[in-house]
C-alpha cells in the first residue's frame, strides 16, 4: 500500500501556494496530488517521495495533516486501460471512496490511486487477479 | 411627568433612610425565609442585626444565577406556594431554567415599576401601547402589559410575530408607542418600507426598547427609520423583569428605581464595591420582593453608576447603558448563547480540545451566528463526505442545544487568533 498525505485547506487564496511553499523548501518530491473541494474547504491529497517527513513538516507548520492508506494500479496507458481494472473492482463489489490518476514516469503506463472501503479485501482481490499493485519504492 | 412624584424625586437623605430600613427587611426575610441564605449568612457568621447601615450591604453574600439553579424550581422563594400568584422563567439554555415567582403584592409593586417606566419613556394614559414584546414565560410581554394597564394607557397585547399584520394594526388602532426588543423595531421599520409606507402613515411617537444589548448607532437608526424617539429599558426576571431602570427624556442613562432595588458596582474579579462612577459589574439587591428577595444579585451586565443629578428632576441614580457582560453570554435574537454550549457540543461530537470562535453579525435586521470550528487531526478525514458530514453533525446539536439557527464553518487551524495563548471566544460585529 502507499501512504498519502491529505491536508485539510480553507477554500481561500493562498493556501494551496502555502503547502507547495513548505514541500519545496524542504525537498519534497510530489509525485501525484489531487485536490477536492467544497465551497467552504478542500482537502489535498498528496503523494509525496517522504510522505512521513512531509507529514512531520506540515504538522509542525499548523496544518491538520493525516497519513492513509490508498493503493497505487499501475495499467497499460491505452483505451480500456482503466476500464479493467475497474470492472474487477465492480464485479467484486469494492466501493471505490474516490481515485486520481496520473501519467507513469520512466515509460510506465498509467498510475492510479484509489481509496476503497475495505482497504485489505482489495489489495487481496487486485492480486489474486494479477493486476500489478505498487509498492511506495516502485512509485 | 412623573408617575409617582412622591417616590421618583425623593430627596437622597429621605431615599436612603427608606433604603435602610427595606434592606433590613428583605434581610430579615432571606434569612428566616430561605434555606439557602440563611445557610450562606451563618457561614459568614452574620446575623440579620448586623446590617445596620447601607454600608453593611458589602458584609452580605452575593447571589448568582447558580445558586437560583442549584435551588430548582423553587427553593428560593420566601413564600409558601400558596401566596404566589404568577411564575415565569428563563428559557434555560445553560442547563437548568431559572425560576422566578411573584406574589400578588410582587405584581402590584412590578406593575407601578413599570408604569413609572412608561411614563418617564414618554407615555401617558392618552397612549395606545402597541407591546410586541412575547408573552409566556418570558417576563417582557406580561410585564408591560401590567404597567400599561397601571398607567391607564390603552395596551394592544399584539406579542411577537406577523409583522405585516402588526403594522396593520398599528396603522389602523392608532398604536402611539411601541414596545419591543430593539432589533424587532428594526425589523418592523424595513418591513414598513417594504409595504411601500412611511413613518408618517403611522401615529408612532415613542419606542421603549430592550431585553436586548443595542447601542448608540442602532438607537439612531430606529429613530430615523421609525421617526420616533427610542428609550433603553433594562430588567431582568431574576430582579422582577422590564422595569428596573429606564431612560427619561434626557437620555443620559437609565434610572434605577432605588426605593425598589439597591445598585452596586463591584469589581468582578475581587467582588469589591468600586466607588461611584467607576465600571464594573452591575449587582443588584432588591428591597420589596416578596415571593424572590435576592441579596447582591450579580447581574453579570457591566456598567456604571451615574450619581450627578438628572435635568429631569428624578433623584434615583442612574446606571449607564449595559456595555457588555462579564461573563461571556451573547444574546441573539433574545436568547442566551454562552460560548461554553458550543464548547461543550463540540466535546460531545468528538473533539478533544475544540478551538472555535463565534461571530455575531447582524445582517439587515437580523442577529447571526456563525461558528468557525479548527479542524483538528482527530476528527479530521481525507474523505469530503465525512467532513460535511461533521459539519452537519455540529450545526445539528448545535441548533438543538441553542435554540437558534446556526451556521458552521470549518476552518484551518491557528485561524482563530490566539492573544497570550488564550482564543478570542467571541466576534461581536453588531456593535459597530
Amino acid at each position: 500500500m502507499l501512504k498519502q498525505l491529505s491536508v485539510f485547506l480553507e477554500n481561500k487564496t493562498g493556501r494551496l501556494t502555502a503547502v507547495t511553499e513548505i514541500l519545496a523548501e524542504y525537498n519534497i518530491n510530489i509525485r501525484a496530488l489531487s485536490l477536492a473541494d467544497t465551497s467552504d474547504f478542500g482537502i489535498l491529497r498528496l503523494i509525496v517521495n517522504e510522505p512521513k517527513k512531509a507529514y512531520e513538516i506540515l504538522k509542525k507548520d499548523g496544518f491538520t495533516v493525516r497519513i492513509t492508506d490508498v493503493i497505487g494500479v499501475e495499467m497499460p496507458d491505452r483505451p480500456g486501460g482503466l476500464n479493467g481494472v475497474l470492472q474487477v473492482m465492480k464485479s467484486e463489489g469494492i466501493n471505490i471512496e474516490y481515485l486520481y490518476a496520473f501519467l507513469g514516469t520512466n515509460g510506465r503506463g498509467a498510475v492510479v490511486i484509489f481509496r476503497v472501503e475495505n482497504m485489505e479485501k482489495a489489495m487481496e482481490i487486485l492480486q489474486e487477479k494479477g493486476i500489478q499493485v505498487l509498492s511506495p519504492a516502485e512509485l | 411627568m412623573y408617575w409617582n412624584e412622591k417616590y421618583e424625586c425623593i430627596p437622597r437623605e429621605e431615599l436612603e433612610e427608606l433604603q435602610l430600613q427595606r434592606l433590613k427587611e428583605t434581610v430579615e426575610r432571606c434569612y428566616f425565609n430561605v434555606p439557602h441564605y440563611r445557610k450562606v449568612m451563618q457561614e459568614l457568621q452574620l446575623e440579620p442585626e448586623d446590617i445596620q447601615s447601607l454600608d453593611d450591604l458589602k458584609k452580605l453574600p452575593f447571589t448568582t444565577k447558580q445558586d437560583l439553579r442549584d435551588n430548582y424550581p423553587y427553593g428560593m422563594f420566601a413564600v409558601p406556594l400558596s401566596e404566589v400568584v404568577r411564575i415565569h422563567s428563563s428559557s434555560g439554555t445553560t442547563g437548568k431554567p431559572t425560576v422566578v415567582g411573584y406574589t400578588r403584592g410582587d405584581i402590584t409593586t412590578w406593575s407601578e415599576l413599570m408604569a413609572r417606566s412608561l411614563v418617564c419613556g414618554g407615555a401617558g394614559r392618552d397612549d395606545v401601547i402597541h407591546n410586541a414584546y412575547g408573552y409566556g414565560l418570558f417576563t417582557g410581554g406580561l410585564g408591560v402589559h401590567y404597567g400599561a394597564e397601571r398607567l391607564g394607557a390603552s395596551v394592544i397585547p399584539i406579542s411577537g410575530g406577523n409583522t405585516k399584520r402588526q403594522i396593520m394594526i398599528m396603522k389602523d388602532y392608532g398604536s402611539t408607542i411601541l414596545t419591543c426588543t430593539p432589533s424587532y423595531a428594526l425589523y418592523i421599520a424595513e418591513v414598513i418600507n417594504e409595504l411601500g409606507m412611511k413613518p408618517e402613515d403611522l401615529k408612532l411617537k415613542v419606542g421603549i426598547f430592550g431585553a436586548e444589548p443595542w447601542s448608540e448607532n442602532m438607537r439612531k437608526e430606529i429613530e430615523e427609520k421609525l421617526g420616533i424617539s427610542a428609550i433603553d429599558i433594562y430588567g431582568l426576571s431574576e430582579i422582577i423583569g422590564p422595569g428596573v431602570a429606564v431612560e427619561c427624556q434626557d437620555k443620559s442613562g437609565l434610572h434605577i428605581w432605588e426605593d425598589h432595588f439597591l445598585p452596586e458596582i463591584i469589581d468582578p474579579e475581587t467582588g469589591e464595591t468600586l466607588p461611584p462612577g467607576e465600571e464594573g459589574e452591575l449587582v443588584i439587591t432588591s428591597l420589596t420582593k416578596e415571593a424572590l428577595p435576592v441579596l447582591r444579585y450579580r447581574t453579570r451586565d457591566i456598567a456604571r453608576l451615574i450619581t450627578e443629578p438628572c435635568p429631569c428632576g428624578r433623584t434615583a441614580y442612574k446606571v449607564t447603558r449595559i456595555g457588555g457582560r462579564t461573563d461571556d453570554m451573547l444574546i441573539i435574537r433574545g436568547v442566551n448563547v454562552f460560548p461554553s454550549q458550543i464548547e461543550h457540543v463540540l466535546l460531545e461530537t468528538g473533539y478533544a480540545e475544540p478551538h472555535y470562535q463565534l461571530i455575531v453579525d447582524r445582517k439587515g435586521t437580523m442577529d447571526t451566528l456563525t461558528v468557525m470550528v479548527e479542524v483538528s487531526e482527530n476528527v479530521f478525514s481525507d474523505e469530503v463526505r465525512k467532513l460535511e458530514q461533521l459539519e452537519y453533525t455540529i450545526k445539528n446539536e448545535l441548533e438543538t442545544t441553542l435554540g437558534i439557527s446556526v451556521g458552521v464553518k470549518l476552518v484551518e487551524p491557528k485561524t482563530i487568533a490566539r492573544s497570550e495563548g488564550k482564543a478570542k471566544r467571541v466576534i461581536d460585529n453588531r456593535k459597530a
